[in-house]
Order: structure tokens, then C-alpha cells, then sequence
């Protein structure tokens, strides 16, 4: 089974799934996020376009919020 | 405009006025952000005085909160409690405060201490009543002894007069006695915006949270608006002293009241900043549709919204209290900030509410929020998910002026003791307090703000409930140890806090209780990982804090800062810090003072605060490792059926953060191993924390550290040396 990194977790992975996708699979419904793939900072518009490859080390970071 | 059923009399109100004090000063413009001067007001001498402020104070103190404290140090003493006449309030607005370029600058610091935890509080609020004692000349007032009668204090920015004024007419409820003094002391309606009252109704006279309410006019709606300074009971105070209300009035507000040194840098730096929040507010928060009331279905979403007094972290009805049905109550379309030339526009109002309970049942009335906390508070963790319960219990807390953070965990407290039978209806009064019950839970309210039955008992709060449970019900200490969701006395504000250490040192650490305003780092520890080391967790936990006093010392509203952030953020090195806010602040404090500090002098300015008023609560009494002790609660499941909720996801990190197999084992002993080890990472944390902090391992600031900060006060010094130093 190949696998991503979401955040420092192990999940598995599932081809074609682009960054809009993922983000919904996991539940990351905050809209104030920086998402970068392996290091390289992926833009809001290109979510849907950019694939997640097989061992990809993807960042979502949710940036300080509340209170 | 609120309908009243039977409305006031103004003219009999009047009549019953005397004048007990009354003192004239030469008003003068400000200089550089400062009035250089502070207001003493004695209350039970009927005098009131004037002091200077010097250039030490400001190197060291800055001001608002700094200010705050350091006058609050020199009229209090060691074996003063919060009833004592030498306690005092004092409420500063800071040197950034009143200017009308940027957004979130019209805040008010307020200070005591408290009659929750005993010890230095200090809660922020909006408003216009901060400002305007800045720009009447005045940079703190400070409120100390008792007065023998129902009084109100009257600041006259314009004429440069004030008075101590025997009132016992007026309603003590803030949302009458807030229009009450718009009606006396404002010269026509066009007036009442230059009038801000600082007022606590009577649940701040018969509970221990009582919060104080900060006014200001609205003139589209026709009402007194009511922001709340609501942590730590300062309302319980005020109304202790015999405080009816405390008014300011100021008539002259201009572009430039406080005297800046550079405006034209002011402007540029707020036009960028208004133009980017037009642009990406709805992208973002939606800060100016819904206000902080965005964060409910969030917190939900990632298991962070507390439920049934924090035992859950979401819960399927949470739609029903989320931001679209806030979103339709709210008035859409009118300005709505707390002070002027604030675009963020949060201070959302549920207008043409028709009352169905309590004293003024039947009566119209715009209602002030309700904010993230007091949706998540009344909804999700009393288990009311009815929005009209909400905003009438929202309500009625306003303007009997209880803290909403407080009776809402506090209420959540309590159902949970009577679902466990630790209390019953005989005790209760024949109500039903079980989750979700909103009559009985509004009856509660009632009852507590006429200081009446179970409704009083309720006001004691949950430090004073959980002993008063021991001692006279054989309660089981420890389990209310581990369920009252309180830190230092101070009742948790609401966010779920099991699944990030990081985010349970930000409530346990936070030198006034349990508030979430010193680090908000759930996110960062739980969601993203960003924070895996001790280490790492004890640096965010320095930093934030420190960041975050900055805005209480300058009369800064912390929402602006991160709640909505430039479109290129994310491409910076730290976005969590929003660099290029950060370097506003800097650009505009440097702007209105002429000085030249950088983002490093800015952590230190609050530094050399926060370790005074780490050391004050040493003064008082408390402020050690013990005193940063943090219910179980907020660590991990305390009961089998929490465990049973998140079972694999507490199995699985004891398999794989602690290397322990929790198969074949019963679920009171794997949640027992995961309380040894949550605890254990707390108490790691601790060590990590304090040592970042340059205390010892006792939680005491070391002598060196006040040195270094140039905080080594003959006083602080002489407290340190007890604490071993």
C-alpha cells in the first residue's frame, strides 16, 4: 500500500487525488491555510489541478486563529 | 431601538442626584499617545486626585495593562483580598489607543484583584470609554476604598470636571443605566456618542463572576451598545465599591487626538490594511458578517468544540448554533465596530428581540453578539443547541452583568454533577439541571442575578462549588478535581483541549486563569505538528504570550492581528505570526510615540510586564508550579464513556507514542496509563516552559531575569527572596 504524510501522519494513499480532495477527506474545513508538497508552497487556485503523488509529504498548515 | 414596557422616569432620576466630590483640572493635549497623568478616585474618602506619570513608568510599564498593574502594585499589599477597601479597579487604554486609522485600536484594559482567583486580573474590552479617558486627560483611573452609598463617577473630558455623584435612581441593569446616562449627560441625541459608560448589573452583586460592561452609543440603532470586560469577577468588584457607573464624556474627537509623531505614516500603513481586509475578509473569517461566531462549526469540525462540560469535542446538532444561522439574526448591512475606524466590523447585534422570560419579558431589545465563547458555551457544552435560548441568555448576562465564559462553564459544571447524582432536585430547588434542560438553565440565571436559591449558589463559581459539594454532599473531591473546568479559579474559556499539550500549558501557564488570550495553539500543536518537542511547545509558549500582552499594554484589539491575514501570507517565513502585521504595530507605535523599537524591543516591552505580574501574584500568594495545575479534563478522558468515544484514538497513541499494547486490557486500565502519561507530559511542559521563561523550576522568575529586563524593583526583589531567590 503507498502512502502520503499529511501533517507528520501516515495515511494511505489514493491516485488522482488532487489538494481540494485531500483537504476534504481529512476534514480541514478552515479556510486559513498555507499547503505545501514536499517543502514547495501550492496556491489556493491550483488546489484542484495539483495531484498528490505516491510519498508525498504534504503540509497543511493551519494558520493561529480563535480567541 | 428597544421597547420598554415601562420605561424610565429621566427627570426623577435627576432629581435624586447630590454632588459628594468634585474636582477641576486644565485639560491639555495629549503628547505622543500619553496624557502623562492618572486619575486616583477614593470612594470611601469622597476624594478624588491626580498623579503624574513619569518617564520610568513608561520605560518600564508602557502602559494600559502595564500601567494597570504597576498602579494596582503600590495601592494593594500582600494580605489584601478582593473585598479589601485598598483593592482597587483601574482601567487604562495604552499609548496606541483612540487612533482612528487602523482597526481594533478602542480597547480598555481593566484590572483588580479578583474575587475569583485572588490574585492580578486583567480582562479587555471594547468601546469608546478607553479612548475617551485617554483624550480627557487621563492615561488610568484608578477606583479604590468603598462608598457608603450607590454612586457614579463622572468625567467631563470637556470641561475638564469631575464628580463622585450620589445615584440612587438609576437602574443597576446595563442596558437600562447605559442609556440612562446617554439620556442625562449628553446634550441632544446627536450627543450620545460622546458619552461611554462603564457600568455591572446585579448578577455582578450576587455571583463571583460578575464582568464589567463598557457602553457605547449606537446611533443607528438608538441604543447603548454593551461590550463586556468579562474574565475574573471585576463586576462582583465595582459593584462591591458601591459603583453604580463610571461615565466619560468627550465631545472633541478629531483625527489626531493623541498627538502622533508621524501621521501620515499612520494613514499609508491603515489604508494597506483596510483595503486588504475589504479584500479578503470573506475569503477568510467572515469577521464582518458573522464575527468570532465563524469558530463554532470550525470547532466542531476538529473535535475542539467543548460539549457537555467538555467531555466531547463535537456533536451532531452544532449546525443548529453554527455561523449561517448567525448569519440570518445578525443585522446584515450596518457598521458595526466597537470603535471608530474599525473595518474588522465583529461586534455583531441580534436586533428587534422580543424578551420571553425574566423581568423584562415582553420588552424589545438589540442584543450584543452572541461571540464564538457564548455560542459554544451555551450551546455545546450546557447542551442547549437552540439559538434563541442563546441570545436570551446572552442577553440577560449582559445586562445583569455576568461573565458568559464563566456561567456557561460553570452551568456545564453543574449538569454534569447532576446527571452523577452529586446533586439532586432537592438541593436544586425541584429544578431539573440535566444537559440541554434551557428553562431551567435560564431560571438558574435569573435566580443567580437576584442572589436567590440554587441560582446564588450556582454564582459561587466552581473552585468555591466543588468544596462546598465536598463538604456538604460527600462529593467525591477528586472526581470534582478532575471535571471542574477551572485553573486558578478562573472558570476554562471554551476550546477542547485533550488532544494538544501545547494548548492545555496556554490555560494552565496563563498567569491570570484559565483564558485562552495569552496563546491560542491548538492548531499549531494538535492539527499541524508544527510543535512535536517540549521544546518547541515551550518557545510558542513564550512567544505567543508575549506577543499577545503587547496589545493589552497598548489599548490594542488582538483580532486584527490574525483573524484575517494579507493574500501573501502564506509565502512568508513564519505566517503563523503574520510578520507584516506585526510590523504595522511596530511601524505605528514608533509613528505615535517617535520612538524607534523593532519586533524584538516590542516582546521585551511585555516581558518586562508579564514577569511583574507573575511576581505579583507571588505577592498574593500563589503563582508556583501548583498553582499552574490543570484538571484532568483538559488532559485526557476522566470518564469510561470519554475513553469509550475516542477509543482508538487513545489506543492507538499508547501503541505508538508510549510503546504500551493496550490490547486485552479493560478501559479503566488503559485510561488510567493514559492519565499517567498525559500528566507526566504536562508536568514536562512545565519544566520546558519555565525554563524558556527564565524561571526556575518552580515557576518563580529569577532574580537575573528581572535584571536582565531591568524589572529588579526594590519590591520585586523583596518578594522573589521569599520564594528563595
Amino acid at each position: 500500500m503507498k502512502t502520503i504524510t499529511v501533517n507528520g501522519n501516515e495515511i494511505n494513499w489514493e491516485k488522482d487525488i488532487n489538494i481540494d480532495d485531500l483537504l476534504k477527506k481529512m476534514n480541514y474545513t478552515f479556510k486559513m491555510i498555507v499547503v505545501k508538497i514536499d517543502g514547495n508552497l501550492i496556491k489556493k487556485n491550483e488546489y484542484k489541478s495539483t495531484i498528490v503523488y505516491a510519498g508525498a509529504d504534504v503540509k497543511v498548515i493551519h494558520l493561529v486563529s480563535g480567541g | 431601538m428597544n421597547i420598554y414596557k415601562n420605561k424610565y422616569n429621566v427627570d426623577q432620576i435627576k432629581e435624586n442626584h447630590k454632588i459628594i466630590a468634585e474636582f477641576k483640572y486644565d485639560i491639555k493635549k495629549l503628547s505622543l499617545g500619553y496624557s502623562n497623568k492618572t486619575l486616583h478616585i477614593n470612594l470611601g474618602k469622597s476624594k478624588i486626585s491626580s498623579k503624574e506619570v513619569s518617564q520610568e513608568m513608561k520605560d518600564k510599564f508602557t502602559g494600559g495593562r502595564g500601567f494597570n498593574l504597576k498602579l494596582l502594585w503600590d495601592a494593594v499589599n500582600e494580605n489584601t483580598k478582593w473585598d479589601s477597601p485598598e483593592n482597587e479597579i483601574v482601567i487604562a487604554a495604552g499609548p496606541m489607543s483612540g487612533i482612528t486609522q487602523y482597526p481594533g485600536t478602542g480597547k480598555s484594559i481593566v484590572c483588580g484583584i479578583s474575587p475569583l482567583t485572588q490574585a492580578p486580573v486583567d480582562s479587555n474590552v471594547g468601546g469608546y470609554f478607553g479612548p475617551y479617558l485617554k483624550f480627557s486627560g487621563w492615561d488610568a483611573i484608578e477606583l479604590q476604598g468603598i462608598s457608603k452609598k450607590d454612586v457614579i463617577v463622572y468625567i467631563n473630558g470637556d470641561e475638564g470636571l469631575i464628580q463622585i455623584i450620589e445615584a440612587p435612581k438609576e437602574d443597576v441593569n446595563s442596558h437600562l443605566i447605559s442609556e440612562q446616562m446617554c439620556d442625562i449627560f449628553a446634550e441632544n441625541e446627536m450627543d450620545m456618542k460622546s458619552i461611554a459608560t462603564v457600568s455591572a448589573g446585579q448578577g455582578a452583586e450576587n455571583s463571583f463572576f460578575g464582568c464589567l460592561n463598557f457602553s457605547f452609543y449606537d446611533r443607528r440603532r438608538k441604543v447603548a451598545r454593551l461590550k463586556q470586560a468579562g474574565r475574573g469577577g471585576l463586576g462582583t468588584l465595582f459593584r462591591h465599591k458601591k459603583v453604580k457607573a463610571v461615565v466619560c464624556k468627550f465631545s472633541s474627537l478629531n483625527f489626531n487626538n493623541n498627538e502622533v509623531d508621524n501621521l501620515e505614516m499612520i494613514k499609508e500603513v491603515g489604508k494597506n490594511y483596510h483595503r486588504e481586509l475589504y479584500e479578503e475578509d470573506d475569503k477568510q473569517c467572515d469577521m464582518r458578517h458573522v464575527g468570532t461566531a465563524h469558530l463554532v462549526e470550525i470547532m466542531d469540525d476538529y473535535d475542539l468544540l467543548p460539549t457537555h462540560n467538555y467531555k466531547f469535542g463535537s456533536d451532531s446538532k452544532t449546525p443548529k448554533i453554527s455561523s449561517p444561522i448567525w448569519r440570518e439574526m445578525f443585522t446584515q448591512g450596518i457598521p458595526d465596530g466597537c470603535w471608530y475606524g474599525c473595518s474588522m466590523q465583529c461586534a455583531k447585534c441580534v436586533d428587534g428581540y422580543v424578551l420571553r422570560t425574566g423581568p423584562y419579558k415582553g420588552d424589545t431589545v438589540s442584543v450584543d453578539g452572541p461571540e464564538y465563547e457564548t455560542a459554544a458555551a451555551f450551546g455545546a457544552n450546557m447542551g442547549i443547541f437552540d439559538p434563541h435560548f442563546i441570545v436570551e441568555a446572552n442577553f440577560y448576562c449582559d445586562t445583569y452583568a455576568i461573565d458568559t465564559i464563566s456561567f456557561g462553564t460553570t452551568m456545564a459544571f453543574i449538569m454534569e454533577c447532576y446527571e452523577n447524582n452529586i446533586i439532586n432536585k432537592e438541593i436544586t430547588g425541584g429544578y431539573d439541571l440535566s444537559f440541554g434542560n434551557g428553562e431551567e438553565a435560564l431560571n438558574m440565571l435569573h435566580l443567580m442575578a437576584s442572589g436567590v436559591g440554587f441560582g446564588k449558589t450556582i454564582g459561587l463559581g466552581i473552585r468555591r462549588l466543588k468544596k462546598l459539594f465536598v463538604d456538604k454532599y460527600n462529593a467525591d473531591a477528586n472526581f470534582l478535581n478532575d471535571i471542574g473546568m477551572e485553573c486558578k479559579g478562573m472558570e476554562y474559556s471554551e476550546y477542547m483541549t485533550k488532544e494538544s499539550l501545547a494548548m492545555q500549558g496556554g490555560y494552565g501557564l496563563a498567569l491570570k486563569g484559565a483564558q485562552h488570550d495569552e496563546a491560542w495553539l491548538i492548531f499549531m500543536d494538535m492539527v499541524n505538528n508544527q510543535i512535536p518537542t517540549f521544546e518547541d511547545k515551550a518557545e510558542a509558549l513564550h512567544y505567543f504570550p508575549m506577543f499577545r500582552t503587547w496589545f493589552g499594554l497598548q489599548g490594542l484589539c488582538k483580532l486584527p492581528w490574525n483573524d484575517v491575514e494579507p493574500a501573501d501570507n502564506a509565502e512568508t517565513e513564519e505566517p503563523a505570526k503574520v510578520p507584516s502585521h506585526v510590523q504595522n504595530y511596530v511601524d505605528i507605535f514608533n509613528s505615535i510615540t517617535g520612538r524607534k523599537i523593532d519586533k524584538n524591543e516590542m516582546i521585551l516591552q511585555s516581558e518586562r510586564v508579564y514577569n511583574f505580574q507573575r511576581v505579583f501574584n507571588l505577592r498574593m500568594g500563589f503563582g508556583t508550579r501548583t498553582s499552574d495545575k490543570i484538571p484532568y479534563r483538559s488532559a485526557g478522558p476522566v470518564t469510561n464513556e470519554e475513553y469509550l468515544s475516542r477509543e482508538d484514538r487513545y489506543d492507538k497513541q499508547l501503541q505508538e507514542k508510549w510503546n504500551w499494547n493496550p490490547k486485552g486490557k479493560s478501559v479503566d486500565e488503559r485510561k488510567n496509563k493514559l492519565r499517567q502519561f498525559r500528566e507526566d507530559a504536562y508536568q514536562q511542559l512545565c519544566d520546558a516552559v519555565y525554563k524558556r521563561r527564565g524561571w526556575d523550576n518552580n515557576g518563580v522568575p529569577t532574580i537575573n531575569k528581572m535584571k536582565e529586563l531591568k524589572m529588579d524593583l526594590p519590591g520585586v526583589i523583596e518578594v522573589l527572596k521569599k520564594y528563595g531567590q
